[in-house]
């Protein structure tokens, strides 16, 4: 349902290119759990980044239910059903938790149903829902709000940029359910074994290609050759 | 009364759910309504124009309500009003003034509001400005507020003014005693050619005082806004002034911060924050389904109304 056909995202600097992503080609199946991976700097962000909008690849296009999306905005992908929650949670000055949750599913809700939203998450909406959004959340209930906003929205894909951060290991467990509930095709970023034990396919990326696709049990082995790898080289 | 004056009552002086204890409406330069009661007398002054609010000690929780209104072109309004407030009372008192001008004169009020807070006292002060009206003429508000705190007072003061005031010089002068509080929360929007200035002059007199001013403006258009602070600190105190804005189109922000700390305990701190609109907060409405444009209205209502 959702494509990337040679998908490049490339910056420029002073004295040469950047490739961020390097000719990526993607299929994204209805109803999956999609789980990307990769080293830090691997480029897994600006990869779904260019699917929510945020940034324009510099080659390539973006398809989605047969639709060309690449010069679509951040919203109108959003009207057509695409979702997606920040690695770093935005914080605003004046809005409240229940003003995004309003905004995010696109109607008033009363507190029952604010109150769903929330706990899904883990959060008790009572101490929640009038509460401004702003950095005196901690970084782990901004996180929990940052997916609720997301599962407000009932999409037809859901990004989750690195959802597991600054979770707790108690509500990690309640967030896998969550995940695998969803009816949605989900495209998750994580470097947690629990999660990626989760996904139907997970994407290796390694410096801005696609190194591996394949199940779990596919992927795992090279993610330990990558650490292995690592250790031996930092080893000398 | 007619519909002009109602509606522009109620924009000032939107009705509140704290008990009324006295209320004095001005229309065009003269009384149109007064009560008292009991606990808090208005009194009319002989040699000015203006009133005396005289709230006695130990009013716990009343409103007092003194709006004032101008729908006449040319008028140029000038009133002092005097609060005296005693010891223990805690009451909320809604002013502001709108003016509904269709001429081509300029119509100006100019409010001078000095508060007395006795000991122990809790005063929270809402003032709205509001400007309409399609005349060329200004509607023009230069409030001056100068406030007195005893020792262990509170002040608190919500100003909001969100377009179609042409020209506005707020000031507010303020000595603090001992323990006392002034919080000042100011939301101002600017639009077209309209210009906005703020003036604070804070003096931090007795030990433990506190004064925390909050700036929040919001400019558009071309519209110009000057936020200045001084803060005096005379003895061990805590000042924290932030003034965050907002610039839209092609208007602009002036913050002009001044510290004084006279003695070596005082802290005193100045925060200001000028520029567009965040742009992950615009990105992140977006993802959630609006426009920029709906996106940039949202945030700036929050940021103002929040
Ligand atoms: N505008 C830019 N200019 C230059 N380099 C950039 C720009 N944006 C991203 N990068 C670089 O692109 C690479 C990929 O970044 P990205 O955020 O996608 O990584 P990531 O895989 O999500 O990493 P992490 O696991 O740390 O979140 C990084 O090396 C980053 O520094
Ligand atoms: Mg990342």
């Amino acid at each position: 349902m959702l494509k990337l056909e040679n998908v490049s995202y490339l910056v420029s600097e002073k004295d040469n290119d950047k490739d961020i992503l390097k000719n990526i080609n993607l299929d994204f199946l209805k109803g999956k759990i999609y789980v990307i991976t990769g080293p830090n700097g691997s480029g897994k962000s600006t990869l779904v980044k260019l699917i929510m909008g945020i940034l324009s690849p510099t080659e390539g296009k973006i398809v989605f239910n047969d639709k060309d999306i690449t010069n679509l905005k951040i919203n109108e992908r959003a009207g057509l059903g695409i979702a997606y929650a920040f690695q770093q949670p935005v914080t605003f000055k004046g809005l409240k938790v229940k003003d995004l949750l309003n905004i995010a599913s696109n109607k008033e809700n009363d507190f029952n149903t604010l109150c769903d939203y929330l706990s899904k998450v883990g959060l008790c909406a009572k101490g929640y829902i009038n509460r401004p959004l702003d950095d005196k959340l901690s970084g782990g209930e901004l996180k929990r709000i940052e997916l609720a906003m997301v599962l407000a929205r009932n999409a037809l894909v859901n990004i989750f940029d690195e959802p597991e951060a600054g979770i707790d290991l108690w509500s990690f467990e309640n967030l896998t359910k969550v995940f695998k509930e969803l009816k949605s095709t989900t495209i998750i970023v994580s470097h947690q074994t629990k999660i990626l034990e989760i996904a139907d396919t997970v994407i290796l990326l390694k410096e801005g290609k696609v190194e591996k696709i394949g199940s779990n049990s596919e992927v795992k082995p090279l993610l330990h050759l990558e650490m292995c790898g690592k250790l031996r080289g930092e080893n000398g | 009364m007619d519909k002009i004056d109602k509606s522009l009552l109620e924009k000032v002086s939107s009705l509140h759910e704290i008990k009324l204890g006295a209320f004095n409406i001005r229309k065009n330069g003269e009384v149109l309504e007064r009560k008292t009661s009991g606990e808090i007398d208005i009194v009319p002054k002989k040699d000015k124009p203006g009133i005396d609010i005289i709230i006695k000690p130990n009013v716990q929780n009343k409103a007092v309500h003194i709006p004032v209104i101008i729908t006449a072109g040319g008028l140029n309004d000038l009133v002092y009003n005097d609060f005296y407030v005693g010891e223990n009372s805690f009451v909320t008192i809604v002013a502001g003034c709108g003016i509904h001008n269709t001429s081509n004169i300029d119509s100006v009020h100019n409010g001078i509001h000095s508060f007395h807070l006795g000991k122990n006292s809790h005063i929270k002060y809402i003032e709205r400005h509001v400007g309409e009206g399609k005349g060329k003429g200004g509607k023009i508000l230069n409030p001056t507020t100068k406030i007195y705190q005893k020792e262990n007072s509170i002040m608190e003061i919500e100003t909001l003014q969100l377009g179609g005031v042409t020209s506005s010089v707020r000031k507010t002068y303020a000595r603090l005693g001992e323990n006392a509080q002034l919080n000042v929360q100011e939301n101002i929007l600017t639009e077209d050619k309209e210009t906005a200035t703020t003036l604070f002059k804070v003096t931090l007199e007795g030990k433990n005082s506190k004064v925390e001013v909050v700036s929040h403006s919001v400019a558009k258009g071309k519209s110009y806004q000057e936020f200045k602070s001084d803060l005096i600190g005379k003895a061990e105190c805590f000042g924290h002034v932030e003034c965050d804005g907002i610039l839209l189109d092609n208007a602009r922000i002036v913050s002009v911060p001044m510290i004084d700390a006279i003695n070596s305990d005082a802290s005193l701190v100045h925060e200001a924050a000028i520029g567009k609109i965040a742009g992950d907060e615009l990105i992140k409405l977006m993802t959630l389904g609006l426009s920029e444009e709906e996106a940039e209205d949202v945030i700036i209502k929050g940021f103002l109304m929040g």
